[in-house]
């Protein structure tokens, strides 16, 4: 039942033109994610949007991973390279988890897999209870560079996922704006991204993700290729963001204080093939500032998690230096 | 700071006004050189002609309408064989970059095509067509749809694999990705084709008029060369060196509005 539905939904998606409205209403009973609704129409208020489906009945986690495997081939060799190795994780609606781990543990793996980007060799991967396929309106990827079409401008790259979807010119248009206020490019939207500084490319590639109303939020390092100052100012608004749209998010990092700071649960990464090695509850006040970091609990946490990777890289290492 | 922008935007252009007087300096230079050795007789006239017979010749033709009617006919054939190369070249191109098995296909004989010399098609092409313009026209498409063809193939092939990923994660479909993704990004491709196009199509008018026929600047060319015309021959070569220029100028031209978008805002 379930699959029969999930394929003709994306079918659908791919066929017609006209697609699936706004994610949400896409043929499901109503659902957690309805709450966007509200936020959608009217202006960004003071507290976040009040969400009382989701209160009533949230019939399934945002987000549910099973037992997922994901294995590249080399294309010339034809070797087998495991790059994640049975992952369990679930992420309940308006949640934020970040997925943190050495570069190349598979977090990247592991975030195109849910995007529906790369196929698992097994496991299971459901949005909202959908089985995930291939990419869908029930989700969307902020990517770690910036990868702006160059040849649209600032506005015409936030609804670029609207117009594929389409959604007529003018209500794309309106609803982007709104995305220029709260990322703050007012002023820019004209301009193309050649003419943007890496913060203001990045704040667009947010605002594109966002506009689109996904069920779930993917972030894959945001704010890596940003320099620190840049940075943190993106990670401050990124919190401000979060605490007026309260999406649900997934986001890998390797920065261990920038998974702390803005999330509410820390999933740690072995290194290569990424396997769980501990999922750490964040349990700083919401809703959060910057200003979290000089909580005391903060540097506890980053410590905690910083000492779990370590942990493991060292003890792979003795390991090899016995064998 | 009003007057620092006032300071450099007029530096820019004095630089540019330069560069021009410059260019243009070698030229009369050349061609002062050229008039006095005619004039002294350093070479014969009878074969080099000179810049002042020229301009005579120039503004006689002008005047009676010779130029104009086979500038007429060379550009009706050039402006029907470089329509129609683009509109069969572009899609051709596509197709072949686009669809891996289409490129495995057809790629050898389309380089077989490219690397031959197209002129050697021209007793083919009146055989089938005649002598009209029919020929000619199939000559000057042949000349000019090999470069919008691979240009177009190694458009398609080039996509930056970011931006695809991008279409794709966001939902769209083989059909969207092409229009949203790679026809944007195949557009300096396509602009240089139409560059190489128009030099070649060029080539091929005159090339086929050369080879037969009873006007248009290729056939005078011919005719005022068998019949020792000088003057006559250095006014064609003049008109075709200016078209092409001309040609080569606008389409660089449109190129630099149309790709706006590399350097800045709207
Ligand atoms: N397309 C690919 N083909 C082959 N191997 C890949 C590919 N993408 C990633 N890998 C390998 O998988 C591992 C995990 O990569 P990735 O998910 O990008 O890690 P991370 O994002 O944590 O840095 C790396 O060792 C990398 O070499
Ligand atoms: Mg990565």
């Amino acid at each position: 039942m379930t699959n029969v539905l999930t394929n003709t939904l994306a079918f659908d998606f791919g066929g017609t033109p006209f697609g699936v409205a706004p994610p949400g209403v896409a043929g499901h009973p109503p659902k957690a994610d309805d709450g966007g609704a509200p936020l959608r129409e009217g202006p960004w208020g003071a507290t976040p949007a009040p969400e009382p489906v989701s209160a009533a009945a949230p019939t399934r986690p945002t987000l549910e991973v099973k037992g997922l495997v994901i294995t590249y081939q080399n294309q010339k060799t034809g070797e087998l390279t495991e790059a994640v190795s049975g992952v369990d994780l679930t992420i309940g609606h308006g949640e934020f988890v970040t997925v943190v781990g050495l570069s190349g543990c598979g977090k990247t793996s592991f975030l195109n897999a849910v995007a529906g980007l790369i196929k698992p060799v097994a496991g299971s991967i459901a949005v909202a209870g959908k089985t995930v396929t291939k990419p869908g309106p029930d989700r969307a990827v902020v990517f770690q560079k910036a990868t702006l079409l160059p040849w649209r401008t600032v506005l015409g790259n936030i609804t670029y996922g609207l117009d594929l979807r389409g959604v007529p010119r003018k209500e794309a248009r309106l609803r982007a704006e709104k995305y220029v206020d709260l990322v703050q490019l007012r002023g820019f939207e004209h301009f193309y991204p050649g003419a943007l500084s890496g913060g203001m490319q990045q704040r667009v590639n947010l605002a594109r993700a966002l506009v689109t109303d996904p069920h779930l939020l993917l972030l894959d390092e945001p704010f890596a290729a940003l320099d620190a100052i840049t940075r943190e100012n993106m990670q401050a608004e990124l919190l401000n963001i979060w605490n007026l749209t309260r999406k649900t998010v997934l986001m890998v990092t390797h920065q261990i204080d920038e998974a702390v700071l803005l999330s509410d649960r820390v999933v740690v990464f072995s290194g290569r093939p990424g396997r769980i090695l501990a999922e750490i509850r964040i349990n700083l006040p919401r809703p959060r500032t910057a200003d979290a970091k000089y909580c005391s609990d903060f540097d506890l946490l980053t410590k905690k998690i910083c000492g779990i990777i370590q942990h493991s890289a060292s003890k792979k290492a003795t390991w090899s230096y016995e064998i | 700071m009003k007057y620092d922008l006032y300071d450099f935007r007029t530096r820019k252009l004095l630089e540019s006004l330069i560069g021009l007087a410059m260019s243009v300096g070698v030229i009369i230079a050349l061609l002062v050189l050229w008039e006095v050795s005619a004039d002294l007789n350093l070479i014969d006239p009878m074969f080099s002609s000179s810049p002042s017979r020229v301009v005579t010749t120039g503004l006689e033709m002008i005047a009676d309408g010779t130029l104009w009617k086979h500038i007429k006919a060379s550009g009706r054939v050039f402006l029907a064989g470089f329509g129609l190369a683009v509109l069969f070249g572009v899609p051709i191109g596509v197709a072949l970059g686009w669809f891996k098995w289409v490129n495995r296909a057809f790629t050898p004989l389309v380089s077989a095509f490219y690397t031959m010399p197209r002129i050697a098609l021209m007793p083919l092409f009146i055989i089938w067509f005649g002598l009209g313009d029919a020929a000619r026209i199939a000559l000057v498409v042949l000349s000019a749809i090999f470069p919008l063809i691979v240009n177009m193939q190694v458009a398609m092939q080039n996509i930056d694999g970011d931006y695809r990923k991008v279409g794709i994660a966001y939902g769209a479909t083989q059909w969207q990705l092409f229009w949203t993704i790679a026809l944007p990004s195949s557009v300096p491709f396509l602009l240089t084709g139409l560059r190489l196009a128009m030099g070649r199509g060029l080539l091929g008018v005159v090339a086929a008029e050369i080879f037969g026929g009873a006007e248009g600047v290729g056939y005078m060319l011919q005719y005022a060369g068998a019949t020792f015309q000088i003057d006559v021959v250095f006014v064609l070569v003049v008109v075709i060196m200016s078209f092409g220029v001309i040609f080569d100028r606008s389409l660089f031209w449109i190129s630099r509005r149309v790709e706006s978008w590399k350097i800045a805002e709207a």
